[in-house]
């Protein structure tokens, strides 16, 4: 999770970036994890066997660790996505985002911009940097529609899924070394909304953008002939993995789905006790004290669901959009060495315009050559950053279960406490006389 | 002498050692189970498959230990929740032990308490064994101290009842039934009245077993039939200890036992039986009543039925009921030599018919009121609670998906792949874990179903009072006509407009001779009709009387037993909860090694 390893990294920060700045980004990080240590200590509060047990720090230590050897370079570049706003027209509906760039870079002329984009601008963005670099592995942006589960396009959730995603995708490039120095880049975070239309325009046209298309097309069918092993290697390796991250995404969103169901037949459950301590004399209270931990214990499932539903499900789905986004690199990838063999195989059988081939086949050859490199580069580099992101995730949503168990267990200790104290003034009445 | 506060004394102490140590001892468990995951990542080198093997081995190997904490567990817990009283601590069964509040200060111990406190000595020494366990694994300073303190308390115990087997000294009862209120019933009780059969005989359903055999249309069939094992407690006593005599009963032979005694003793609240076919089920329960958990559920309902039944001051002493349980054969003829299905025809033609009673025993009309809100509150529950436990089913198991998954995909990850396996791990542990808390789930909803079965009960006992009440209420208020028209042909005069006073009208003065003959008639049936009235009068007092008493009864066992079904609930939530710390707290840590 970015934002706790932002927390994490920044203090070591401060001297590469103005005070002030930094200062900012500090709160901005503090309100961002204020929920997630606000946890913490409600859990220290409520339950006796939480000091025992050797959780938080250890975790705080490892996850320090991992976020080291992650980015032990300084950042430059801080990006923020926030402030949805909803902007209605005669033809269409759309919200625009407030995307909030701070930095040292010297390629900008400011040192701040905030600038207001809407989804369509990041996939602009996207387009852009996949045309430029086919070979670097460019995160995900969020699914145009969200058509399963029953989301709202305007939805308030569906915003703020949207806008956590956007936001993590932002960050990535910036984090990334050569994506985070692209013009597109640049333009995306300072233009404002009318410079930004007429740069879109001089793009290459339409046109060429489909030639392009159909001639990848052609090579794909042609095939690659001597495709590299370690590519058949990662190839492989993405397949297995889209599948299995497909299936943990599929396992997770059924639990959430079964917890939900759980949380509504339990919703009902703590009723039915309080319902039942109106007719009971004697065991009015108990029954009530029972009926409060049910209730009490279907607000911590609550809690669980939402933290689940919050934290394991976006990451595991932004990794299969990841899978997704890794096999078109790969598949770029191969076009370009086919369209290299392509050309091999023409000079071998054309004799005619040997120069001219020659040059051409020369520059493909680079362009490979460069792609590869750039890919087995990112390659490596995806993949810490998966291995961190997934097992931060999985953490948290460990730590989430425990912490859960934990309350649970508190509330329920609590009345069988209440039931111990009752008895045993019982006994001091039956021992006094 | 062990007095009363030693005993709350030691019980202190007893819970204040305890609880330190089942910390400790699921903190050792805890311990073990990661140097064991640590050491299975240090043979890692292995195959993935010989190492799934080792871990397999591993959790096995934990499993027992696992289950001894949870006993322990849970032994320590109902100390805990019943040091009510100090008598309360000494045996889960006191709730069959102790019908009435018996007495039980005073230095010598009554024949009739002696299971009790085998009880008592038995749950002891499970301590001492737990303390020897300990000794094992951890030196504790003071656990000598303790262990003495035990051996005290046991050969103190011992001692007594050794004593008190020598004297015969006469039941000390807490029945607040009097002769007089079993007079009705003089017929079928046995001499010996007082005491309940429990005090004088052990009574348990020990196994059930599957048979095939011929019904009465000479159809094959196949039922089951369960083990009853009895023992006089005299017996048990001394030194040798015999085999108890046993027999085989069917659920329809309960079934029939059941109904004599509704019809034998309407003005009891008779305990119910386990239900027929499984009610409440969710998609893992079998509703089929072969199934070997079922049938087991149906054994521990039918064992307490009769330890209910045996308990019970009224009940206890029949003698039918002494001969379910000791003759095997002939019994049936006996029970039906009673006569107790024409009477139970009559009862539930009177049962179904509606009736109004014109002067309601206010205390009866809200009883009747509270068995159908009882009723309707538990099914209410049960249909919920099931509704619960199937989706919290569904929640454990499609996370043992992420064990199928976790395990599959650590193959791929050469940096994550110890990690990832043995969190799969942790995740089918997981996954399996919820089978054992349901099944121990269900055992609660056995204890509210028995509660929901005991309102149909509780309502019978309330509809037989409407119905001696009504019965009680024609009675008279036929001898009240009766009586006006002997006032009406003695005064010749007519007060009320009536089909006599017409016809005489019309068809002129009958002869004094016809009208002497009249009034003589009508004077027989006035004498009868008084005759009758009083016999309602007291039939419907003495019920009142003894329903009263046994709703009373009954009202306490309910309280009591809800109690603690409540607070055996709250424990089995809490061991859930605590398996769900330790699974999550190891999953983490594997998470961690990634």
């Amino acid at each position: 999770m970015s934002r706790t390893i932002d927390a994490v990294v920044s203090p070591t920060q401060t001297n590469t970036i103005p005070a002030d700045i930094s200062g900012h980004m500090l709160d901005l990080d503090e309100d961002d994890d204020l929920e997630v240590f606000s946890k913490d200590s409600t859990l220290a509060d409520g339950n006796m066997f939480n000091a025992s047990m050797p959780t938080s720090p250890g975790s705080m230590v490892n996850q320090c660790k991992f976020e080291e050897d992650e980015e032990s370079d300084s950042k430059d570049i801080f990006i923020t996505v926030d402030n949805p706003e909803s902007h209605v027209t005669a033809i269409e509906t759309f919200i625009t985002y407030r995307v909030l760039t701070k930095t040292t870079r010297s390629e900008f002329d400011n040192s701040e911009y905030e600038v207001r984009r809407r989804y369509q601008d990041f996939l602009w963005l996207k387009g852009k940097l996949e045309d430029a670099h086919s070979t670097l592995i460019v995160h995900p942006l969020p699914e145009k529609f969200v058509v399963k589960g029953m989301v709202e396009r305007f939805s308030g959730d569906f915003i703020e899924t949207r806008r956590k995603a956007l936001h993590k995708f932002l960050t990535r490039v910036a984090d990334h070394p050569i994506l985070s120095c692209s013009e597109d880049f640049k333009v995306f975070l300072s233009a404002q909304a009318w410079e930004l239309t007429t740069y879109k325009k001089q793009g290459p046209g339409f046109l060429s953008r489909m030639g392009e298309t159909v001639r990848a097309v052609a090579n794909s069918v042609r095939g690659v002939k001597n495709r590299p092993e370690e590519f058949t290697a990662i190839q492989e390796y993405v397949e297995d993995f889209s599948n299995k991250i497909g299936s943990l995404d599929k396992v997770t969103q059924r639990i959430v789905k079964e917890q939900k169901e759980y949380l509504e037949e339990l919703k009902e459950y703590g009723p039915t006790y309080t319902l039942w301590s109106g007719s009971e004399e004697e065991l009015a209270e108990q029954l009530k004290g029972v009926a409060g931990c049910i209730e009490r214990c279907c607000k911590e499932t609550e809690e669980q669901v939402g933290h689940l539903s919050d934290t394991l499900v976006p990451v595991l789905h932004e990794y299969v959009l990841c899978a997704e986004t890794l096999k078109a690199v790969l598949r770029r990838r191969d076009n370009i060495q086919a369209e290299f063999e392509a050309k091999n195989e023409a000079l071998a059988t054309k004799k005619v315009d040997r120069d001219a081939l020659k040059e051409e086949i020369d520059k493909l050859e680079d362009r490979v050559e460069w792609a590869n490199n750039a890919l087995k580069g990112d390659w490596g580099r995806w993949q810490r950053s998966m291995r961190g992101d997934l097992k931060s995730a999985f953490l948290s949503t460990a730590e989430k279960n425990v912490d859960y168990y934990e309350k649970c267990l508190a509330v329920w200790e609590t009345f069988l406490l209440s039931q111990r104290t009752e008895p045993s003034e019982e006994t001091d009445r039956d021992n006094t006389p | 002498m062990l007095s009363v506060s030693y005993l709350s004394a030691l019980l202190l102490h007893t819970v204040c050692c305890l609880y330190p140590i089942y910390q400790l001892c699921f903190y050792i468990q805890y311990v073990v189970c990661i140097l064991f995951i640590s050491s299975a990542s240090t043979y890692s080198m292995l195959s993935v498959s010989c190492l799934s093997a080792l871990l397999l081995h591993t959790v096995c190997c934990l499993y027992p230990i696992y289950q001894l904490c949870f006993y322990i567990q849970y032994v320590v817990c109902n100390l805990f929740i019943s040091s009510a009283s100090t008598y309360r601590m000494l045996s889960v069964y006191q709730v069959y032990l102790m019908p009435g509040n018996s007495v039980y200060c005073g230095s010598t111990i009554s024949p009739s308490q002696i299971p009790l406190y085998t009880k008592c000595i038995m749950r002891l020494k499970v301590i001492l064994i737990f303390y020897s366990l300990q000794g094992r694994t951890l030196i504790l300073k003071d656990l000598k101290s303790h262990e003495s303190l035990y051996l005290v308390c046991i050969t103190q115990l011992e001692r007594r009842m050794a004593d008190a087997g020598n004297k015969e000294s006469a039941p000390i009862g807490g029945d607040e039934f009097t002769n007089t209120e079993l007079e009705n019933n003089k017929n079928n009780t046995m001499v010996e009245e007082g005491s309940t059969l429990l005090r004088r005989m052990e009574i348990s359903v020990a196994e059930a077993e599957k048979r095939t055999g011929k019904n009465t249309v000479n159809m094959q069939e196949i039922f089951t039939v369960y083990l009853i094992e009895t023992r006089p407690i005299d017996a048990i006593t001394e030194v040798h200890n015999p085999a108890p005599d046993s027999l085989w009963r069917r659920y329809s032979e309960f079934e029939i036992l059941r109904n004599y005694l509704l019809v034998t003793y309407p003005f009891i609240v008779v305990p119910p039986l386990p239900e027929k076919r499984a009610e409440f089920v969710w998609h893992k329960l079998s509703a089929d009543n072969m199934d070997p958990d079922f049938v087991e559920r149906r054994r521990v309902g039918l064992e307490n039925f009769l330890l209910r039944v045996a308990s019970h001051s009224v009940l206890s002493n029949d003698k039918i009921l002494y001969h379910f349980l000791t003759e095997e054969h002939r019994w049936k003829e006996v029970v039906y030599e009673t006569g107790f299905q024409a009477k139970a025809d009559s009862r539930i033609k009177a049962l179904s018919a509606t009736f109004r009673v014109k002067n309601p025993d206010k205390r009866f009309t809200e009883m009747k009121h509270y068995s159908d809100e009882l009723q309707s509150l538990t099914s209410q529950l049960l249909r919920v609670r099931a509704r619960v436990a199937d989706r919290l089913y569904g929640v454990y198991k499609v996370h043992g998906n992420y064990g199928r998954v976790f395990s599959e995909w650590s193959a791929l990850e050469k940096e994550m792949g110890d990690g990832l396996q043995s969190a799969g791990h942790h995740m089918d542990a997981y996954a399996a874990s919820v089978d054992d808390m349901l099944e121990e789930e269900e055992h609660y909803a056995d204890q509210l179903k028995e509660y929901l079965f005991y309102a149909e009960a509780l309502r019978a006992v309330c509809r037989k009072h409407e119905l001696t009440q009504y019965e009680l209420e024609t009675a008279s208020s036929d001898l009240i006509s009766k009586k006006q028209q002997r006032e009406e042909l003695a005064t010749g005069m007519v007060r009320t407009f009536s089909f006599k006073g017409m016809t005489n009208k019309l068809f002129g003065q009958e002869t004094p001779e016809q009208r002497e003959a009249k009034l003589s008639l009508l004077e027989e049936q006035i004498v009868q009709g008084e005759e009758t009235v009083t016999e309602k009068t007291v039939e419907c007092e003495e019920y009142v009387k003894g329903a009263w008493v046994d709703m009373q009864r009954f009202k306490e066992q309910k309280d009591r037993d809800l109690r603690e079904a409540l607070i055996g609930y709250a424990v089995m939530q809490i061991s859930m909860c605590k398996k769900g710390i330790q699974v999550w707290t190891n999953a983490k840590e594997c998470f961690h090694k990634m």
